[in-house]
């Protein structure tokens, strides 16, 4: 049961990254444990959770159900190469209160992200279904929805109402 | 003022940037990796277990067993001195001989990644040898049952009784009685970060320092210190960012005691973070009743008498160190609270089985003892013609009725029942729900509405554990320090796994020492740094880690105004501290900053004369007198849709009034409260850990435990009454249980008014659709 290893090269949050990796390992162990990026987070490791969302070539997927070496020739952005895109979000979820233990809230950013760039103008229900696939365990998820739905509403092309 | 401003915590800026310090985050230099070999079987004798194979594998370290451990660690038993009748079997950190439920560690493989130390594990070969596998409590209490522990002569645990009044009289005169068989099926706290552990120990100093994910610092410092043989003072525990607790993690937890062990056999660094499987295998979970019930009315609807029977099971083991009884106990205490009836009867029993252990989570017992009192009495109310509104009024206790004992023997001081329902009913207008739900029936939709009423016990007080015998604090303390420049440091014992409690201490602070938020930190979740308290569990932080707070900040602005009337030769009771400047009390006008106190106090220390007080550290604490729980309360209003032909539940619409005394924090109580409420709609309509007759998990990922999801949770309206508890000056209370402690009750009332006109009732929960069709005579 030696594990096989394979080098990988990828572009991690604007830096290029080379590394000699297990072909086992997934791409949130290898972005948390040999990159340091601890900002997502393992919840499931089950690809249910959502803890580990990151974004691989612009659209998000679990870092859990991604093999590292899978990501080989990727672009890859986590919550801490996303400040500037996050930063209305982020001044919503801290003035609301949408996060409690903090451990969703990475993902549940860059999915809200998603969301807001494929649609300007989400419902309520919109951003409820969007978000489904994070869990929060710690808050009612309103404070969430409300927190979207704010930044929605600011953003140019934003629902005004 | 800061208390009861909307102040957003300070913490959640750091975890908005991904810049979160969980236990996961850690690495220590040389750090090994713990995973555990688990038992397959809910039960069996465990003969050889054969490492060599194991041991061979490349990053493999060491491997333990059961026998490996002996002398570096101690076992336990649950017990608990206010019920010295209660079975209290041992346990150890790896099971010896005999495995009790599927998922209970026998080896422990130590290697130098985890992938490669779950390599290990696998080549682990164990001699199992099945036994019959007991999954149910009425099968665990049968004549014949197997013995699950060979120091007990059968698998009943504890057995008790609360009574009050005559309840026999009660039913044998009463008008009408309804009665219930309700199951409320096995759950957990499922916090998103699961449990996590980095043990250090140096051996030089027989000095053990440990990363944890926990609610309780100091209560885990004093286990592993005993359970480990070491002194105390040796022993530090910190939690650093907890990413969810729910009470899921203020246990001792057997596979993190693994840790310890094998860290200071070993001299190095262990880290052990449990998978999600393992999780939902080896986690303490909760409920898992089976309750009967009945109510007895007289002919206008007066509630004259309840009894209850509920039958539980502990699990394998009873939890350590506070033992498994609670959530009975709670049931017993708890059912039919709101009510004003004289006659009552709980009897109360628990088994031990071969399941996962039952710990003591989120509001523990309270959503049960609601959910059974609030059916009967809408049962009640459809009896007798009674509206479920006006059969409650009838028999809410009220002003006059307080200070009072309950039935179940618990202090209420007072509660705002009626209060509740009026300020809920400005919410909800029932005339026009009625009126919709007819219209909507006539179109083939079931809606419903249900109410359910609840006391929510927080903040308990020293008697039950310190009487208990368990090394549990109830008290809570709180350190001050005004550092030179003026700035302020408060250690408190409480703790914060994202309920805010640092930021309602700060609140606290903030108002009564009369200095800016921004120039108070809070610190906590250190054993060694901060002053000894009991953490966060049961509602406690801002009740008394707030109240401790408070006394501090009092004892540290006296010594700082003493200091301020020496340097400007006025009476003390003249000054006072305003954003953080020394002002006359009466005129308001500025005398000096608290920062050049704060120099002279530390810098010219000569300037100040001796006999007056005048440190700027200062340490106050705070433990209830007299009292077991500081009692709030509240009434949820759930309304929700019932597809009959697919059995499928949809929450609309949630609404919360609760009673948590004086609120530190809207903002954060609101969205608690909330948090609480998904967790019990969780519990009420989807979250369930199955097994089946083998004793075998069925229920071991995501795709098969539900958690509520954004997309199907409703909105929920939360308003608040404040009847400020006169046991402290703040007059806070818990808040934590309110939101799970009353929706699986008002959730199962709602569907069952859906279903009504099908003449169907249910009372299982979660109401999952087969169950729900089943009730309704569909399959």
């Amino acid at each position: 049961m030696t594990a096989r290893t394979r080098r990988i090269a990828l572009t991690v949050n604007g830096e290029a990254v080379s590394r000699e990796v297990p072909v086992r390992q997934n791409l949130v162990d290898f972005l948390r444990h040999d990159l340091g990026f601890t900002g997502s987070h393992v919840g499931c490791e089950q690809g249910a959770c959502g803890a580990c969302t990151i974004v691989l070539d612009n659209e998000t997927v679990r870092g859990c159900l991604v093999l590292a070496v899978q990501a080989d020739g990727c672009e890859i952005r986590t919550i801490e190469g996303s400040d500037d895109l996050l930063s209305d979000l982020r001044r919503s979820f801290h003035a609301l209160n949408a996060l409690q233990c903090g451990f969703c809230t990475p993902g549940m950013l860059l999915s809200a992200q998603e969301l807001l760039q494929a649609n300007p103008a989400p419902s309520r229900q919109d951003i409820r279904d969007y978000l489904s696939g994070n869990f929060c365990r710690c808050t009612g998820y309103q404070a969430i929805v409300d927190a979207v739905a704010e930044v929605a509403a600011r953003r140019p092309g934003g629902i005004t109402s | 003022m800061s208390i009861g401003a909307s102040v957003p915590r300070d913490r959640a800026k750091r975890l908005l940037l991904g810049r979160g310090n969980y236990v996961d985050d850690i690495s220590l230099p040389r750090m090994l990796h713990l995973a555990l070999v688990r038992s397959p079987y809910a039960h069996a004798h465990v003969g050889a277990i054969e490492t060599r194979e194991a041991l061979a594998l490349p990053g493999v370290i060491a491997v333990f067993t059961a026998e490996d451990l002996e002398g570096a660690v101690s076992s336990w038993r649950a017990e608990h001195k206010l019920f010295p009748a209660m079975a209290a079997p041992e346990q150890f950190a790896l099971a010896r001989d005999v495995v009790r439920w599927q998922g209970e560690a026998v080896a422990a493989v130590l290697a130098n990644s985890r992938a490669e130390a779950e390599d290990g594990a696998e080549r682990v070969s164990v001699d199992w040898d099945e036994l019959p596998a007991i999954t149910d409590a009425n099968q665990a209490l049968a004549p014949n049952a197997p013995v699950l522990h060979d120091d007990m002569s059968s698998n009943l645990a504890f057995e008790t009784q609360v009574t009050a009044g005559d309840v026999n009289a009660a039913f044998a005169d009463a008008d009408h009685v309804v009665e219930e068989h309700f199951r409320f099926h096995r759950h957990s706290g499922i916090s998103l970060e699961p449990r996590g552990i980095i043990a250090a120990f140096e051996p030089s100093e027989s000095r053990l320092t440990v990363h944890q994910s926990h609610q309780t610092p100091h209560q885990q410092q004093d286990l592993y210190a005993r359970l480990l043989g070491l002194p105390e003072h040796k022993v530090r525990v910190i939690c650093p960012d907890v990413g969810g607790a729910f009470g899921l993690k203020h246990h001792l937890m057997a596979d993190e005691l693994v840790a310890c062990a094998a860290a200071r056999l070993l001299g190095r660094p262990v880290k052990y973070i449990a998978d999600r499987l393992e999780s939902f295998l080896a986690d303490v979970h909760c409920r898992d009743h089976e309750v009967e019930a009945r109510m007895a009315f007289s002919d206008t609807g007066e509630i004259l008498g309840i009894q209850v029977d509920d039958l539980f099971n502990a699990g394998a083991y009873g939890q350590y160190p506070r033992s498994s009884i609670a959530e009975g106990n709670q049931i017993s205490r708890l059912t039919g609270a709101p009510y004003r009836h004289q006659h009552y009867r709980a009897d109360v029993r628990m088994a031990f089985l071969n399941k996962s252990i039952l710990g003591h989570i989120r509001s523990v017992g309270h959503p049960i003892a609601c959910a059974v009192a609030e059916r009967l009495v809408d049962l009640g109310a459809e009896t007798l013609g009674l509206d479920p509104i006006e059969i409650r009024r009838r028999n809410y206790l009220d002003g006059d009725d307080f200070p009072r004992t309950s039935s179940g023997g618990v202090e209420f001081e007072q509660l705002s029942f009626n209060g509740c329902l009026d300020r809920a009913l400005e919410i909800v207008d029932m005339t026009q729900f009625r009126q919709e739900q007819t219209e909507l029936r006539a179109q083939g939709i079931y809606r419903g509405i249900g109410v359910a009423t609840f006391v929510e016990l927080t903040a308990i007080g020293p008697e039950y554990y310190g009487e208990g015998g368990q090394h549990i604090s109830a008290q809570e303390t709180c350190l001050l320090r005004l550092e030179a420049s003026g700035t302020v440091r408060c250690y408190t014992g409480a703790t914060d796994q994202g309920q805010g409690i640092d930021t309602g201490i700060q609140q606290v602070v903030a108002d009564a020492l009369g200095v800016a938020l921004a120039d108070i930190e809070v610190i906590s979740g250190d054993s060694a740094l901060c002053p000894v308290g009991g953490g966060s569990w049961g509602s406690r932080g801002a009740a008394l880690g707030g109240e401790a707070a408070l006394r501090a900040a009092t004892t540290l602005k006296r010594n700082i105004l003493n200091i301020a009337a020496s340097l400007l030769q006025k009476d003390p009771s003249d000054l006072s501290i305003d954003q953080g400047v020394v002002v006359d009390g009466r005129s308001g006008a500025a005398h000096m900053a608290v920062s050049e106190i704060a120099r002279i106090g530390h810098f010219q220390p000569y300037s100040i004369p001796e006999g007056i007080n005048a440190d700027l550290t200062v340490t106050e604490r705070y433990a209830s007198r007299g009292r077991l729980f500081l009692a709030g309360n509240g009434l949820q209003i759930a309304i929700v849709d019932v597809d009959v032909d697919s059995g499928m539940v949809t929450p609309l619409r949630h609404v919360v009034v609760h009673d948590c005394g004086r609120i530190l924090n809207p903002l954060l109580v609101q969205e608690q409260v909330r948090g609480g409420v998904v967790q019990g709609i969780g519990a009420a309509l989807y979250e369930e850990l199955r097994y089946d007759e083998d004793g075998h998990l069925l229920t071991g990922s995501f795709a098969d435990y539900l958690v509520p999801m954004a997309g199907e949770m409703p909105d929920i309206e939360v308003a608040h009454i404040e009847t400020p508890t006169k046991t402290s000056e703040l007059g806070a209370k818990g808040a934590g249980e309110a939101g799970t402690a009353g929706a699986v009750g008002a959730i199962l009332n709602a569907v069952n008014d859906a279903i009504r006109p099908f003449d169907a009732t249910i009372a299982e929960t979660p109401i999952t659709p087969p169950r729900l069709l089943r009730a309704l005579g569909r399959i």
